[in-house]
Order: structure tokens, then C-alpha cells, then sequence
């Protein structure tokens, strides 16, 4: 469970998040919409501890995120993030870029990394890239590579950053298609997204983020059906 | 055509100038380098204020010829009684002089390395060593090989100055024999086609590590 109270959150003298509250249960998918700047991804980025928090707090089955005490490393096995930006590290091979964490962090032999590797790598559609480059795939290959790399921590819990922002049109779907995968598979799952369909298709609850707080929250039928919030119904009028 | 009193004996004279030169320079580079990565790594980390102190004292040894470096710290070592014979003194003192150019190489390299790359590998459970190892490291060495080589030769040809403290390297070795056969020219012209024998591979094995690393490949 994803426990977060009063998150506030500031970069320098601009305060991005202005007091969060939003608890994820197991086995939940939950959606964040809203626009630009409405502090979306900087939950992300706190959650798996990426970045520190000014205020509230954050707990992850009970364990607080931001504490001294807590071991970061070891608390992000459990929560897999994917970026909008992929970041593939150039100089590993996509095998090898999604065998580093499990080899690194878990201590895995060599073979068994391989397998699990691969095993993922084909989940997401990469089963004849294993030994390039990841400068030789395209955007959305790239972006699957990296959702195949979080996920063979096992992670129990799954964070997606806009990861089909910068994506080819044809690719949106194929990424979603394994975003769906996941969410039947019972993963726990928070994605920052701007595809509504996907979004109400997949979620059990949607929230919209508006000026750094959570402005509305429901199911995807209530948000999307019958928004009560003027600002929800602004922006998904926009959107639509 | 062509009449010279240079014999055999003399270029083997000449080679084992050449191999205190190599000594030199090998036992420098390695020694500074080492030095280099480790500042380098604290001025990445640490940033330009905490580092200040390491950063003021590398500037010295970048700014002050090295010519001045070493006969001031040959005399140093002299009323020290430290007892450093000249081969000791110069490696010191190029070992110093390299790390000061290697950190500003390695700190150039670890900043290359972009902070979202590190940050995707921080959010998969990597330590900050495993990062610096697996990613950085890498990721760093590239960027930073082709100014690392160029340190190098140039090194190599500035511990030409060690003859000042008299260790017969390569360029000493010419002016003895310059002294006595009196053919300054000829002997000048072998004494730098050795010292390009030596660059030349170091030069060609840091282009072929740049094209066996392009990240393309």
C-alpha cells in the first residue's frame, strides 16, 4: 500500500505540490491526469525517494519514503519507475541493460538474469533486439526496453511517468497494451497519462491534479462521466 | 653522402634514455591518474564549494611551470632530508602535475554523463557505487579518453625537464652526445623520432578504444 498525506513539495520559491493526499491499495491501478505543470510527475519522482520532499509523508507498506533511516536502495526494489524519457544506458547491450539491477541489486547469478531478462524483454515485444544496441532501436522500442528493465526487479509496485508521450502513434498502443497487461496481472500500478481511453479503460480510480493538489478524485466513470469539479470538466473538455 | 661518428653504442645510449623516459612517464600517468579519478570523483561530488580547498591546490600545480615544480621540490626534499633520490623526486612531482590535469579531465567526464541516465539507474535500486561503477564509469571513461591520452604524450614530452635533475632521459641523452660528437642536427632528428615512436602507438591504441567504444558499435 501507497500511503501519501499532506506531500508538499517546492523547487526553490515555486511550490509544485501543495499537500497531497492519495492512498493506493494493492492490486490498484490509479491514473493521474491534469495539465502541464500541475505537479504530476514530481509525485513520481518523489515517491520512489528520487527527490526530496519539503513536508507530509510518503509511506510505502508502512515505511516511510523520506526517512533517514529508511535504506532508499533497497526500498526501490519494490517500486519500478519508467520515464517519459527512457534513459537506456548506451553502453550495455538492451540484455544487458536489463540485466544490471538484478544482476547489481539482487546479487542474481549471471544465467538466471539472463533468463529473467529475457523473459521480460519478449513480454514487451523485444525478443530479437537482445543483443543491440539501444541506439539502434526506435523511441518506442527504446521506451519498451525500459519498462521490461523495471520490471525485471519484480517489482511490487509500478510507476509510469507519461511513458507514451514520446512515442510514435503507431507504438502508443503496443505500450499500453502492456501497461493493460500488468494492470490484469494485479500489479499495483500509478501512471501520470494524457491517453483518457486508456486511462478509463484501465483505472480503478482517476485523479486530477490541479495546481498541485489532488482537485478530484473517483472512478473513471465518475470523473470521466460526470465530473463534478468545474476544473475537471474544463480540462477534459480540452482534451476531448 | 652522408658521414656520421654516431655508433650502435650510441643509440643503445640513446634507447636507454628512452627507457628511463618511458619509466618516467609510466610510473607518472599511472600514479596521477589514480590521484585524478579519486579528486576528480570529490569534485563531481562534493561541487565547486566543499571542494575549493582540493580544487586551489590541483590550480597549483597547474599554473607553477613545472620546471620551477621540480627544483623547488628537489630542494624541498634536500632540506627535508627526505632523502628522495632524482627519479623519486620527478615522479612526484609529474605525478602531481598529471593529477591536476586528470582531475579536471574526470570531473569533465562525470558531469558529461547525464543526470536523468543516473537517476534511471538510482530508481532501480543501484547504489550510488554501483551507479558510479556500472554507469558512470563507462558512460565517463569515453568521453574522457581522447583529453586522457593527449595528457598523456604531453607528459611524456614534459618529463623532458627531469634532466634537471640529473636522470639521463631521452632528451639528456642527445645533448651528451651532441656534446661530443658535435652533430647536433642528426642526433636531435633521431632523439625526436624517438619520442614520436613512443607517442605514435599510444595515440593510434587511444583511436582505436574511442572507435571500439562509440557507443554505435
Amino acid at each position: 500500500m501507497i500511503e501519501i498525506e499532506n506531500l508538499r513539495k517546492s523547487f526553490g520559491p515555486l511550490e509544485v505540490l501543495k499537500g497531497i493526499n492519495l492512498t493506493v491499495a494493492n492490486g490498484e491501478v490509479v491514473t493521474i491526469i491534469g495539465g502541464s505543470g500541475s505537479g504530476k510527475s514530481t509525485l513520481l519522482t518523489c515517491i520512489n525517494g528520487l527527490e526530496p520532499i519539503n513536508a507530509g509523508s510518503i509511506k510505502i507498506d508502512g515505511v516511510e519514503v523520506h526517512s533517514k533511516s529508511t535504506n532508499i536502495n533497497k526500498l526501490r526494489q519494490n517500486v519500478g519507475i519508467v520515464f517519459q524519457q527512457w534513459n537506456a544506458f548506451p553502453h550495455l547491450t538492451v540484455l544487458e541493460n536489463v540485466m544490471l539491477a538484478p544482476r547489481k541489486v539482487l546479487g542474481m547469478a549471471k544465467q538466471q538474469a539472463e533468463e529473467i531478462a529475457t523473459k521480460h524483454l519478449i513480454h514487451v515485444g523485444l525478443g530479437d533486439k537482445i543483443g543491440v544496441y539501444p541506439s539502434r532501436l526506435s523511441g518506442g522500442q527504446q521506451q519498451r526496453m525500459a519498462i521490461a528493465r523495471a520490471l525485471a526487479m519484480q517489482p511490487k509496485y509500478m510507476l509510469f511517468d507519461e511513458v507514451t508521450s514520446a512515442l510514435d502513434p503507431q507504438l502508443v498502443g503496443e505500450v499500453l497494451d502492456t501497461l493493460k497487461m500488468l494492470a490484469t496481472e494485479g500489479m499495483t500500478m500509478i501512471c501520470v497519462t494524457h491517453e483518457m481511453a486508456f486511462a478509463r479503460d484501465v483505472s480503478n480510480r482517476v485523479a486530477f491534479f490541479h495546481q498541485g493538489v489532488v482537485a478530484e478524485i473517483g472512478s473513471p466513470d465518475q470523473i470521466f462521466g460526470s465530473p463534478q469539479n468545474p476544473e475537471t470538466q474544463k480540462f477534459l473538455s480540452g482534451v476531448r | 653522402m652522408f658521414e656520421t661518428a654516431l655508433t650502435f653504442n650510441d643509440l643503445l645510449f640513446l634507447a636507454k634514455g628512452a627507457g628511463m623516459t618511458l619509466a618516467v612517464t609510466a610510473v607518472s600517468v599511472a600514479a596521477g591518474t589514480v590521484m585524478g579519478v579519486v579528486f576528480g570523483v570529490i569534485r563531481a561530488q562534493f561541487g565547486p564549494y566543499w571542494s575549493a580547498p582540493l580544487t586551489f591546490l590541483l590550480d597549483i600545480f597547474r599554473s607553477v611551470p613545472l620546471l620551477i615544480q621540480l627544483v623547488l621540490a628537489n630542494a624541498f626534499q634536500a632540506i627535508a632530508k627526505f632523502g628522495w633520490d632524482p627519479f623519486t623526486t620527478s615522479c612526484v612531482v609529474l605525478s602531481l602535475y598529471t593529477a591536476a590535469y586528470c582531475t579536471e579531465i574526470v570531473r569533465g567526464g562525470i558531469d558529461a554523463v547525464p543526470v536523468t541516465t543516473r537517476r534511471a539507474a538510482r530508481s532501480l535500486g543501484l547504489t550510488w557505487g554501483q551507479d558510479m561503477r556500472c554507469i558512470v564509469a563507462p558512460l565517463a571513461t569515453r568521453v574522457s579518453l581522447p583529453a586522457w591520452i593527449g595528457l598523456t604524450l604531453g607528459v611524456m614530452k614534459d618529463s623532458a625537464l627531469v634532466l634537471w635533475l640529473g636522470l639521463t632521459e631521452l632528451l639528456k641523452s642527445s645533448q651528451i652526445l651532441v656534446t661530443r660528437l658535435q652533430e647536433p642536427l642528426f642526433i636531435l632528428l633521431i632523439c625526436g623520432a624517438i619520442y614520436f615512436l613512443i607517442s605514435f602507438p599510444i595515440a593510434r591504441f587511444g583511436g582505436y578504444l574511442e572507435r571500439r567504444w562509440s557507443p554505435d558499435d
